[in-house]
């Protein structure tokens, strides 16, 4: 039998937390072959991250390996004292890591932050590493190789810094390479080139390769085998292909249910969230960690299942696998009804908020030499001319990638950001530009929620006092009467009324947003815009979010402006879907249209950026070359030209483009493309296989 | 990076001229007549008078203003009231002075400080970092009139009853002394100064050391196997120690001026016991000069600082 490159038996890893030692990973035995990618899915909390760094004998301080083995190429690494693992750092175990910006240095050129690897482990001179750092630019395809490896960190963009690591991490060929969420932080079209090129590296050489993400769909598409942890356990593990096609752990399953998917929409699903949240590690549930909230547990589970072996190379710890495996229990595959109504139309019903034309402009100094040339002041432009109707009780998405512009569009909504020419009305009368202008009725009827919910409520007001707030000074209640509905408001998003004791910091991540939604909701506003509601929290935690917010739209039918850089997200719960690129609207559908051709090319390259959850579905790889522009210097033309796979030629750079209209559908797009030459072009889908029907 | 050094310029000239509004103010406000302290109590009123005219005193305050503004610029600085002489190069004479000692004291001060504070940072909450801590502390705790008269006690009268070669105990330098000769004179008070500055910069190096290893970057470097010496001194220092830099630079301004105590307790002839015998005197002239050379020089410090840190800091260099 060949010796696996990465060999964990049984591995148990504690960290001291005041005087005690609480157990992050418990029993975890996998192995990684040569030329094998093994992935680590989980949420935060469980326990990835330790075993990564144990794995790399990097625990800090107060961590220690408390029981079992690492082996690496039959070599015990756990004999290894630091200055042994010196030798193995870098040259036979390399870390691809979570934050490319933090994680490079950011006062060292680029090409010595890679030369110093090669001086290091291969004894190189400086010339020669120097030449083999510019080879390993060009290898992972960064521009203009020369000027990169001249240049500091913060000059280049992310997608640029993460090729710089991988680069790094590669250029001693080593036997193991771990990635650490590597594109989490990442755009979903620039994680799509970075796969890719982790794809293209890996193919050919046989490189061991751990993946650790919580991200299911990079799972499906980059991994074979795959290991589910769950508050620091292996819950199963399995190859891809199974795992996707047969979850045996209700909590794969849960999580599968969880997950929004591409062209599924609330009509057609109900997105199942796993009750609770993951434990903490001081507060492990006796028998099955996963028992609290599992819906299939009964007595046996309070016995602590062992590892069953369901087939060769398969693994599940639940005492129900068995059943779970016939379909007597758990019936993870059956979607669930929506709760929804038939949409009505659209014409009859009053826009509650209409944005026309609508710029927003931020001054930009000028250099010396602009100053001295007298050359006019640039202006980064943020949102360029972006009208939108929502109409009463509907739900519009905006999708975009970082630096799109949504987030900008929403403050100017808002009035947090002053807008520079355009018009917003809500419920057909015009709003003053700044917040400061409007009145009670104004700020009553317009709410707003926030991406990172521990950042958004203040950390020294108790949840009472966060909630009471809206409804004494908005709606002039009494503090009796604030009192009261507090609890109703706490019943409202499913939230005991102890908690309006408590203060923030003891409250979870997903308890937070439930509370700032239920802030938000507190005036019964006409309008809530969110802004990547979901996008701070889990994926079991996820789904719980997305529900209420539709449960509580459906009730006080108030509309909904969804902003969410993930387009699963937003295809689930909206009914109308606007994309925006460089602070451009490029396409405007229907939620379910949006996902049928033709589409804008932008709206097709993201859609063929996102990974399926799915390791069958085939997917047309569509890649965006470059960066997205900088702000300060806007293409003419197509704002999308200089990245558009279905360029025209000079036509796009020149002029720009007109808005079409499909007539069946309604949908309306941003391109010099005709429909037909388009609906041509894109007949095959980019997405095809079981996610869109299934 | 050029609009980064312009816009600190403009800055220090704004300091510079809101400084000479609010000395040139205070000395107005003063009680008394300058006139009368300059000629006595027993004058006549025509005597005053023509006093008056001739320093400018009844021109309008604005005027008077600019006038004081331009001869300052143009290094006309007066003649002292008490001491009779020209101030310009009395002033100047002390500026060589103190800028010698400063740069003495810096000299001995920086690297041990750092040196202390690195140590310090890389082995946190460890044994060697208490006894930094606490040794560095205890000893800025104690005022340089103590501190200075201890090292005298040491250096210079403990090393003599040995028969050994000892440090003068007092630093009154001769006019025109050269700074070979100067230098014997000036280690007790150097060493004296570095007591109160070491505290303040080894714990400076020591933040700037911890904050900077937490850092993910630190790991990287770590985890591409490169040694521990390598990890610190290419990757670590460089970014730990630019608040440090900061720190020294700008400590160099207080080190001009502000080391009133320690000149008095080794009668060293600088800038900080001048003005004392200046307010002393109730000399007006020269507390002007030797306040506004002082803020200069704080100010000169502070812009040496940000220009530093923008050179060093290749974020801002090529932001």
């Amino acid at each position: 039998m060949i010796t696996p490159v990465l060999q964990i038996e049984n591995l148990t890893v504690a960290y001291r937390r005041g005087g005690e030692w609480l157990e992050a990973v418990r029993e975890v035995s996998f192995h990684v072959h040569a030329g094998e990618t093994f992935g680590l899915v989980g949420e935060s909390g469980s326990g990835k991250t330790t075993l990564v760094l144990a794995v790399m004998r990097y625990l800090g301080e107060n961590g220690v390996v408390k029981a079992g083995g690492i082996t690496l190429a039959g070599r015990d690494l756990l004999a290894l004292n630091p200055v042994e693992m010196e030798k193995i750092w870098g040259k036979q175990i390399a870390l691809v890591p979570q934050n490319p910006g933090s994680s490079l240095n950011p006062s060292m050129r680029i090409g010595e932050q890679l030369a110093e690897v090669l001086r290091h482990h291969f004894a190189m001179d400086a010339a020669e590493a120097n030449q083999h750092a510019l080879d390993w630019c060009e290898r992972v395809h960064l521009p203009d190789p020369d000027r990169v490896a001249n240049s500091y960190p913060h000059q280049v963009s992310a997608g640029m810094q993460q090729r710089v690591l991988i680069a790094t991490a590669l250029c001693t060929e080593p036997g193991l390479l771990i990635l650490d969420e590597p594109t989490s932080s990442l755009d979903v079209t620039t994680q799509a080139v970075i796969l890719d090129l982790v794809r293209e590296l890996i193919r050919g050489r046989q490189t061991a390769v751990l993946y650790v993400t919580h991200n299911l769909g990079v799972v499906a598409q980059v991994c074979d085998r795959v290991g589910v942890l769950y508050a620091g356990e292996f819950v199963e593990q399995a190859s891809a292909r199974e795992l996707f096609s047969q979850p045996l752990h209700p909590y794969t399953q849960g999580m599968l249910a969880s997950v929004p998917l591409l062209g599924k929409t609330k009509e057609r699903v109900h997105l199942r969230a796993i009750p609770g949240q993951i434990p903490p590690l001081g507060e492990l549930p006796g028998g099955c960690v996963f028992r609290p909230r599992c819906q299939l547990a009964v007595q046996i589970c309070e016995t602590r299942p062992p590892l069953y072996v369901s087939s060769p190379d398969r693994i599940v710890r639940c005492h129900r696998w068995a059943e779970i495996q016939k379909g007597q229990v758990g019936d993870w595959q059956l979607p669930a009804v929506s709760k929804m109504s038939e949409p009505a139309e659209d014409e009859h019903r009053r826009l509650v908020l209409n944005l026309d034309a609508l710029q927003v402009h931020y001054p930009r100094h000028r250099s010396l030499q602009e100053a001295l040339l007298r050359q006019p002041a640039r202006k980064v432009s943020a949102v360029r001319g972006v009208s939108l109707a929502i109409p009463q009780g509907r739900t519009v998405g905006l999708v975009g990638e970082s630096g799109s512009g949504k987030t900008s569009l929403a403050r100017a909504i808002m009035g947090l950001t002053v807008r520079s020419s355009g018009s917003i009305a809500l419920l057909e009368m015009p709003l003053p530009i700044s917040l400061s202008q409007r009145d009670l009725a104004t700020l009553r009827r317009l709410q707003m929620v926030f991406q990172n919910p521990e950042e958004a409520l203040n950390p020294y007001l108790t949840v009472g006092e966060t909630l009471r707030r809206p409804l004494i000074t908005l709606l002039g209640r009494s503090r009796a009467e604030a009192d009261r509905e507090v609890a109703d408001l706490l019943h409202a998003v499913r939230l005991p009324v102890s908690c309006a004791a408590r203060l923030p910091g003891q409250l979870s991540g997903g308890e937070l947003q439930r509370i700032a939604i239920a802030r938000a909701f507190a005036s019964n506003p006409v309008l809530l815009v969110c802004d990547e509601p979901v996008s701070a929290l889990d994926v079991s935690v996820q789904a719980a979010i997305l529900d209420l917010l539709l449960e509580l739209q459906v009730e006080s039918g108030s509309s909904l402006l969804l902003i969410s850089h993930d387009l699963a997200v937003v295809g689930y719960l909206a009914d109308k879907i606007a994309v925006i690129y460089l602070g451009h609207l490029m396409e405007v559908a229907q939620a379910t249209d949006l996902f049928r051709p033709p589409y804008h090319p932008y709206t097709e390259a993201l859609l063929s950026a996102i990974p399926l959850i799915d390791p069958t579905a085939g997917q047309r790889p569509i890649r965006l070359a470059g960066d997205i522009p900088s702000p300060t210097e806007m293409p003419s033309g197509c704002p999308f030209h200089t990245r558009c796979p279905r360029f025209l030629g000079e036509i796009c750079e020149k002029e720009t483009p007109p808005w079409r209209e499909v007539a069946t559908t309604g949908k309306r797009y941003y391109c010099h493309i005709p429909e037909d030459d388009l609906r041509a072009a894109q007949e095959r889908p980019p997405v095809f296989g079981r996610s869109l029907t299934r | 990076m050029s609009r980064y050094l312009l816009r600190r310029f403009g800055f220090l000239l704004l300091t510079l001229l809101l400084t000479s509004l609010v000395v040139f103010t205070i000395t107005q406000w003063l009680p008394g007549d300058v006139c009368r302290v300059i000629l006595g109590r027993e004058v006549g009123e025509n005597a005053l008078d023509a006093c008056r005219q001739e320093l400018g005193l009844d021109r309008p305050l604005p005027f008077q203003y600019f006038t004081w503004l331009g001869r300052l610029l143009s290094g006309d600085w007066g003649v002292s009231f008490s001491t009779r002489s020209l101030i310009f190069p009395l002033v100047m004479d002390r500026l060589r002075n103190s800028l010698m000692l400063a740069l003495v004291t810096l000299v001995i001060s920086v690297p041990l400080a750092v040196s202390l504070g690195v140590i310090a940072g890389l082995n946190e909450n460890k044994p060697v970092d208490g006894t930094i801590s606490v040794f560095s502390l205890a000893v800025v705790g104690l005022p340089e009139f103590v501190t200075g008269i201890v090292l005298i006690q040491i250096f210079s009268f403990g090393l003599r009853q040995r028969g050994l070669p000892a440090l003068p105990a007092s630093s009154a330098l001769p006019p025109d002394a050269s700074f070979l000769e100067a230098l014997p004179m000036l280690i007790l008070p150097a060493l004296t100064g570095m007591l109160v500055l070491l505290a303040y910069v080894a714990r400076m190096t020591r933040a700037g050391v911890i904050e900077e290893l937490k850092r993910p970057y630190v790991r990287t470097a770590v985890l591409k196997g490169l040694p521990r010496g390598t990890v610190i001194f290419k990757h670590v220092l460089r970014n730990a120690l630019l608040p440090t830099i900061t720190v020294i630079a700008i400590s160099f301004g207080w080190l001009i001026s502000g080391l009133v105590v320690i000149e008095n307790v080794f009668n060293y002839p600088g800038l900080g016991r001048l003005l004392v015998f200046a307010i002393d005197r109730r000399d007006l002239p020269l507390i002007q000069a030797v306040t506004m050379l002082t803020v200069l020089g704080f100010a000169l410090a502070n812009l040496a600082a940000d220009l530093l840190y923008a050179l060093l800091n290749p974020q801002i260099r090529f932001g």
